[in-house]
């Protein structure tokens, strides 16, 4: 009985280990597809606010200080996505790539003094603190960004629903014609869009570089900006879904280092593709060729 | 059935006459104006990377003049850096138009890396598993295998794409994870050669299957296979009726549907032959320079095809010299790092640089044109 209590609680504090970066990501795209607009750069806001996170903690020494320059960082890169994205004719799942590949470039470009130095972590919630057991108290030092993401879920759903400026969001990300009719900014209301998405996606990159893994490599990111993408057709454009779907991601993400913590190093390579391989299948059964999946908003380019 | 593909024919011969119809309807002088826009745009865009590269140096504290004259002494200042910047560029053609060819049929595709890894990997893997002869015709069938494994890798994306209605940008990324991983998996576990001790390898090809240099020159015949795929490319596009129906698909999916078009075969075809100019880049790279499958087949040469692509417009025929290009920026990133100290990454920071400026400089397209005719009706009021 103890030996399944241990293990349940070890995948959900895996999930919530692993998760808390696809919750972020997933969430700054949901906002940003909300307004009609994609960001396939979230990648490269990840990384590079994971950088600019470990920076601002190794700098200031408060790792919270570091959360707000990953904050910052994303919503920097956010903006100039919005921005270049502004102009006419010019492409926003291109541009997403391209400001991928730059913003992957500058962050190891200006992380290469970072790879040694230690900084600041968050400190971890200990909500495992009633048990004895050694196990599940490690298990259950809970992220303290993820109640965070939690509530940001919860009141991203409500702000989309419930106030004057989620529904002109809203409307520009399915009628840009309508939108501009009524007299909203279509451009405008995108840039602050992708501004906000990269923001929140920035405090998923301080997540990566300031408490799980905990540190600032070039290995830090590998493609999780990129499933959070395909998270948010999973979650059929809520933010509430993105929180479900980035903990089932989670866990099948912490399958592959958990194997090698244990001991098993033949064949884990396996083990860390299946978020990918997975990501993949729920595409497939979720996307169908002509037409377009419910919730999506219908200025979106990449649903079609 | 005939009538129809003469009329395809037709229709195809007059377009591919570079666009001399247009040249009546327009006039001599818009045509050259199109013309050059077309060429400066790129050329304008790659400058202002590389100008903006340097500016993101000086704040660094290196001085931008000596970072432009290492650019351009690494990539092209004697022969030895030309034969670097050619070897470099020989898998960049091939990648790119991994991302040239679908882009054709209206797909963005970006997982050429994968396509790349697959590839290599079948080329190291048939002479272990079959008896492949020694010599060029030994050569010829392990080549092979790795274009048919990228192609049959990347057509999956067109197939997703076209039966299940999954975004081609997204599932080929995704395949490229899961393909490095797939790699990783049998070079280090499956197949892993035991004479290969800090290096998880494959078996190495026999001498007589390697792929040696041009003339005794560094420049493998890699590049010879790049240039011939491209000018065959740009044949396939713009002469056969096929192409011409690849293309019509990717301008009007629902024109080209409606004209009775097989959307769906010649999307994947179209895949199918990128994903497979991508596998041969592995399967070269594995031949001429490694040796053998290892993880230093994972250096990136994938994405930067999605960047050679996207500046050279997707034109088979642009791909070369945008090749030779970033190639040679490429051979420079080294030479900044030994003589600088400029960090490793500074070639993705250029590299990033000149892919941004490109897709901005789309919203230019066409104010060349427009501000020469202006003048022109101005001074004729």
């Amino acid at each position: 009985m103890d030996f399944v209590l241990n293990i349940g609680v070890a995948m959900i504090g895996g999930a919530i280990r692993v998760g808390t970066p696809f919750l972020f990501v997933s969430l700054g795209e949901c906002l940003t597809e909300k307004s009609g607009r994609i960001n396939l750069g979230l990648e490269g806001v990840l990384v590079f606010s994971a950088m600019a996170g470990f920076a601002g903690s190794h700098w200031s020494g408060e790792a919270w200080a570091g959360v707000v320059a990953a904050c910052l960082a994303g919503g920097l890169w956010g903006l100039l996505h919005g921005l270049l994205c502004a102009m006419p004719r010019v492409n926003d799942i291109a541009m997403g790539i391209g400001l991928m590949l730059l913003g992957v470039g500058v962050a190891f470009y200006l992380g290469k003094p970072l790879i040694q130095p230690q900084a600041a972590l968050l400190q971890g919630i200990p909500l495992g603190a009633w048990s004895e057991s050694v196990q599940i108290q490690s298990a259950l030092n809970i992220n303290p960004l993820f109640p965070l993401g939690a509530l940001l879920a919860v009141g991203l759903s409500w702000a989309l629903g419930h106030t004057r400026l989620g529904l002109e969001l809203r409307m520009v990300g399915d009628s840009a014609e309508a939108a501009r009719t009524l007299g909203a900014s279509v451009q405008g209301l995108r840039i602050l869009a992708t501004t906000l998405g990269g923001m929140i996606a920035g405090m998923g990159g301080a997540s990566l570089s300031l408490y799980y893994p905990g540190s600032w490599n070039e290995g830090l990111s590998s493609g999780q900006g990129l499933i959070a993408v395909a998270l948010v057709i999973f979650a059929r454009w809520s933010p509430i879904n993105c929180l479900y779907a980035a903990l089932i991601f989670g866990g099948a993400g912490a399958i592959g280092p958990a194997l090698q913590s244990v001991g098993i190093s033949k064949g884990y390579n396996l083990f860390n593709a299946i978020p990918y391989a997975l990501t993949l299948l729920i595409l497939i059964f979720t996307c169908a060729p002509n037409r377009t999946i419910k919730g999506s908003p219908c200025e979106l380019s990449v649903s079609r | 059935m005939v009538s129809f593909s003469l009329f395809l024919v037709s229709l195809d011969a007059s377009l591919c006459m570079t666009r001399w119809p247009a040249l009546k309807r327009i006039g001599v002088k818009e045509f050259w104006i199109s013309w050059l826009e077309g060429l400066m745009l790129p050329i304008l865009s790659v400058a202002l990377g590389v100008l903006a590269f340097g500016l993101f140096a000086w704040f660094g504290g290196y001085s931008p003049v000596q970072v432009w004259a290492l650019l351009f002494k690494g990539a092209f200042g004697d022969a030895f850096s030309w034969q670097n910047s050619l070897q470099r560029a020989a898998p960049l053609i091939l990648t790119g138009l991994c991302v040239a060819i679908p882009a054709q049929a209206g797909l963005i595709v970006i997982g050429g890396e994968g396509a790349l890894v697959v590839g290599g990997l079948a080329c190291a893997a048939l002479p272990v598993f079959v008896n492949v002869p020694g010599g060029l015709l030994g050569t010829a069938e392990i080549l092979l295998a790795s274009f048919l494994a990228g192609g049959a890798w990347i057509s999956l994306v067109g197939l997703m794409r076209q039966f299940k209605g999954v975004n081609e940008t997204i599932s080929s990324l995704l395949m490229s994870y899961i393909a490095i991983n797939l790699f990783k998996f049998v070079v280090e576990d499956l197949m892993r050669d035991p004479a290969s001790l800090n290096k998880p390898s494959t078996k190495p090809l026999a001498d007589s299957l390697l792929i040696g240099g041009m003339w005794g020159y560094d420049v493998h015949w890699g590049l010879l296979w790049g240039l011939v795929l491209c000018v065959l490319a740009y044949l396939w596009l713009s002469l056969s009726t096929h192409g011409f129906a690849t293309r019509v698909v990717g301008g009007n999916p629902k024109a080209a549907q409606l004209v009775g078009l097989p959307v769906n075969t010649l999307v994947v075809v179209a895949c199918a032959l990128g994903g497979g100019c991508a596998g041969l880049a592995g399967g070269i790279q594995v031949a001429a320079v490694h040796t053998a499958a290892n993880a230093s087949l994972i250096e990136g040469l994938g994405y930067t095809g999605i960047l050679v692509s996207f500046v050279a417009r997707h034109q088979p025929l642009a791909l070369i010299p945008v090749a030779i290009l970033l190639g040679g920026f490429g051979a420079a990133g080294s030479m900044l790092q030994r003589h600088l100290g400029l960090p490793d990454a500074s070639v993705h920071v250029l590299l990033g640089l000149v892919l941004v400026i490109t897709l901005a400089s789309e919203a230019f397209r066409g104010r060349l044109g427009v501000a020469i005719l202006k003048r022109e009706a101005v001074s004729v009021v």
